[in-house]
């Protein structure tokens, strides 16, 4: 092949980088039967944690979240807290006031001072709501799917609104694993593509020809079948769903010496590998992804 | 009989026998367990592999599979590049023969034993042996040390044109020998914490911990002794391919010194992260990282303007087009010398652009995409140490020609093409959204992909090749069986 042919191709090629993503793709409407608004009980007892399978013991029941957020039940509490004052809308963001933690001046850690932060971003094209200046509005389709695009400020705010919490690291571990083994999944020892949603799982929400993995709706790995799409039942030993895959979630723990926030469960956007239990991610507070979401902890403090 | 035994004399005994071996295993290595991840994965192939090879993938072992996977790999180009430095300098006997056979059977220990445990379950005696066999690799590297020993007036250097003292010590085979006895003292950071790590298989990755504000003085040396390996492996690689090129003249005498002291005063900086030197070890080795850089600078100053006198001899005025054309007219040459500066936009760059904008930049993204940034990075170093060795190799075995014109810059271009488009999926989030970004993504793992296969292909059209040549009663092995000195060519 001559030398001009193979520059063509590969001009081409890396034309085909530069395609623009249509945010605003249509996506299937399926309603997978999980109440969002449901709660379990975790009893007290010992677990294995992490991946050396360590024990530790929560010695207190806590409650948490069968599923994550979703964008409905953010959006209610956006315009409710707009409304009332607890937040409100700053330049292109919705801020609400943290605080703030103790600092130590440790290496890299930046000082989280007591002040308004961004909940969420108004503009981003990846958001799955609109905004008129005063009410938010959930885009068609997403009302079941896990809230993004928030900030672990969001997250917080958001369960503490409500009168609960974030879980810690421990507690999401505990609830995802439960105590009978050390399961690296929360359905049990291996993963298949429609266990959960991950990259390139090949989910009805992905499209990785252009605008790549979507979210899906919160408890859609429940064993039923979409459209001819099986699912695998992938609840964890408590009933959770969505515990890992589809988008990371915000846990509570702030750390001594550092600002990081830590995420766990892996998203639509990481390998399998991500999706382990024991695997850890962590941003700044004010971050904030199309593939972060959290789900809500409460009882036991 | 006789037929297996020549060629095992050939493969085991010979110079460029036993570079052919290493690379054709690591040529295996890399094409079987690769097929294990990224977008292997992705096409369903990694399940296909794990079915047909009956592996025994445990999900909690990963960490460690991967680790031993490295170091197995990281092992037999050690291998490689005792064979080139043996055959390149001058040392007794009894050193040359006992580094060659420990480090051989120490590195086909490491990389059959070692990938058993890993991929098939875990039978710990071959762990043990693994362990052996990287243990062999280090004494390999004793006996190396020995033999470099550069006060001894046997081997002192009388061309005056070479970096000296001036009572005739050779500094660049100090620079050798730094670069041996550092390297094992280096190799300690890793085979204590790991010791204590691996006793139970509790390994982790150093890339997930690099955010955590405190970490124990073993973690710090796991993270200083991967550094310091690539980076020593890279040295002693520099040092080969100016002994290959025959560096002399006055850049070599202000070379040489720059790269032992480079090499040392990075050392020193690694070996401070578990002393209480640590809050400055990065600035050490900032210090030491410079001269070593410097160094090949003028390695690569002095390689490409030989390169040049060379192809404009006879003609009396040669223009700029001629002098450029001079320089790429033997990619097997210009290649090695190329590599070292298109790391530095791979490498180095981002490295450093990482280290100066980490808290402002790369820290306010996810843990997750600085492990893409790191892993990245050094993945390419490695490939483009990799592509380095094979550059050589073509010319140590004498390709001629069209052949040596293609294989060498289909070596560059495809690793190059390869090494930007990874080097953009890392920096990628300078640019594009995450919302965004699948199009690019999808491009820049295309290209990465097609580079990276292609040069397996070439590799493995060249191992057939030397393959097939072993069947032959008057192949080219035969010739190659006696040149022990690497500075010989194949004339067939």
């Amino acid at each position: 092949m001559r030398p001009a042919r193979c520059y063509l191709i590969l001009a081409i090629i890396i034309l085909t980088a530069c395609t623009s993503v249509d945010l605003e793709a249509p996506i299937p409407i399926y309603d997978p039967g999980v109440d969002p608004e449901s709660w379990v009980v975790i009893p007290a007892g010992e677990f294995l944690t992490g991946q050396h399978n360590d024990s530790k013991l929560i010695d207190y029941d806590y409650e948490i979240m069968v599923t994550d957020v979703t964008v409905a039940q953010y959006l209610d509490f956006l315009n409710v807290a707009l409304a009332d004052g607890t937040l409100k809308v700053s330049a292109d963001s919705v801020v609400g006031f943290y605080p703030g933690d103790e600092f130590q001046g440790v290496k890299h850690e930046i000082e989280i001072t007591a002040a308004d932060y961004i909940f969420i971003p108004l503009n981003d094209p990846a958001s799955r709501f609109t905004f008129d200046g005063t009410k938010f509005t959930v885009k068609q389709g997403y009302e079941n799917h896990p809230m993004t695009n928030v900030s672990w400020f969001g997250a917080w705010g958001y369960c503490g609104y409500n009168s609960n919490r974030l879980p810690t690291e421990l507690e999401w571990e505990k609830a995802a694993r439960g105590t009978s083994d050390s399961r690296p999944f929360p359905w049990g020892e291996e993963i298949a593509r429609n266990n959960a949603n991950f990259y390139s799982s090949r989910d009805p929400f992905e499209d990785m020809s252009s605008f790549g993995s979507r979210t899906s709706p919160v408890g859609f790995y429940n064993g039923q079948v979409y459209d001819g799409y099986q699912t695998l039942d992938s609840a964890s030993p408590y009933g959770l769903y969505d515990m890992t895959g589809n988008v990371w979630q915000w846990t509570g723990n702030v750390y001594e010496g550092q600002h990081y926030r830590y995420m766990r469960g892996g998203s639509k956007d990481t390998y399998d590998m991500d999706l382990r239990i024991w695997v850890r991610n962590n941003a700044t507070p004010t971050y904030f992804s199309p593939g972060v979401g959290f789900r809500c902890a409460r009882g036991g403090e | 009989m006789q037929f297996i035994q020549e060629r095992l004399n050939y493969l085991f005994k010979s110079t460029k026998g036993l570079i052919l071996l290493a690379i054709a295993m690591i040529g295996l290595e890399t094409a079987l367990f690769g097929m294990l991840s990224g977008p292997m994965a992705d096409f369903g192939i990694r399940d296909i592999v794990v079915k047909l090879f009956n592996m025994d993938l445990v999900q909690a072992e990963r960490e460690g599979r991967i680790i031993i996977l490295y170091h197995s790999i990281a092992m037999a180009v050690v291998a490689i590049e005792v064979y080139m430095v043996t055959g390149l300098l001058k040392m007794k006997e009894l050193y040359k023969v006992t580094s060659r056979i420990l480090v051989t059977i120490g590195y086909l220990m490491a990389m059959i034993f070692g990938m058993g445990f890993a991929y098939w379950g875990h039978l710990w005696p071959l762990h043990g042996l693994y362990i052996a066999g990287l243990t062999l690799i280090f004494f390999a590297g004793l006996f190396l040390a020995i033999g470099l020993w550069p006060w001894n007036k046997a081997v002192y250097q009388s061309d005056k044109t070479y970096s000296r003292t001036k009572n005739g010590v050779d500094i660049e085979r100090l620079a050798f020998f730094a670069t041996a006895v550092t390297t094992l003292i280096s190799a300690y950071f890793g085979a204590i914490p790991g010791s204590y790590f691996g006793n139970g298989f509790e390994v982790f990755l150093a890339e997930n911990i690099i955010r955590y504000p405190e970490k124990t003085t073993m973690e710090y040396s796991i993270i200083g002794h991967l550094h310091i390996m690539l980076a020593l492996i890279a040295i002693m690689l520099t040092l080969i391919i100016g002994r290959w090129m025959d560096f002399k003249g006055v850049l070599h005498k202000i070379a040489m010194p720059l790269m032992i002291l480079g090499t040392v005063v990075l050392n020193l900086g690694v070996w401070g992260v578990v002393t209480p030197l640590e809050p400055v070890a990065h600035m050490i080795i900032y210090v030491g990282a410079t001269p070593s850089m410097l160094a090949a600078l003028m390695l690569v100053i002095f390689g490409w303007n030989k390169l040049i006198r060379t192809g404009i001899s006879g003609i009396e005025r040669p223009t700029a087009w001629q002098k450029f054309k001079a320089l790429g007219r033997d990619p097997l040459k210009f290649g090695p010398l190329w590599q070292m500066v298109f790391m530095n936009f791979t490498v180095s760059g981002i490295g450093i652009m990482m280290a100066v904008k980490l808290d402002e930049i790369f820290r306010l993204w996810p843990a997750r995409e600085e492990r893409i940034e790191l892993t990245g990075h050094w993945h390419i170093l490695s490939a483009i140490i990799a592509t380095i060795i094979l550059l050589y190799y073509g010319d140590m075995i004498g390709l001629k020609g069209r052949v040596r014109r293609w294989y060498g810059w289909a070596i560059i271009i495809l690793s190059d093409l390869a090494f930007a488009s990874m080097t953009i999926f890392e920096m990628k989030r300078l640019f594009i959204s995450e919302a965004e970004q699948q199009p690019l993504v999808n491009t820049v793992m295309l290209l990465a992909d097609f580079g990276l296969g292609m040069l397996l292909v070439i590799l493995a059209m060249v191992m057939i090749w030397r393959l097939l040549d072993l069947f032959k009663k008057k192949g080219r092995w035969t010739v190659e069986v006696d040149q022990d000195d690497l500075a010989m060519k194949v004339e067939l």
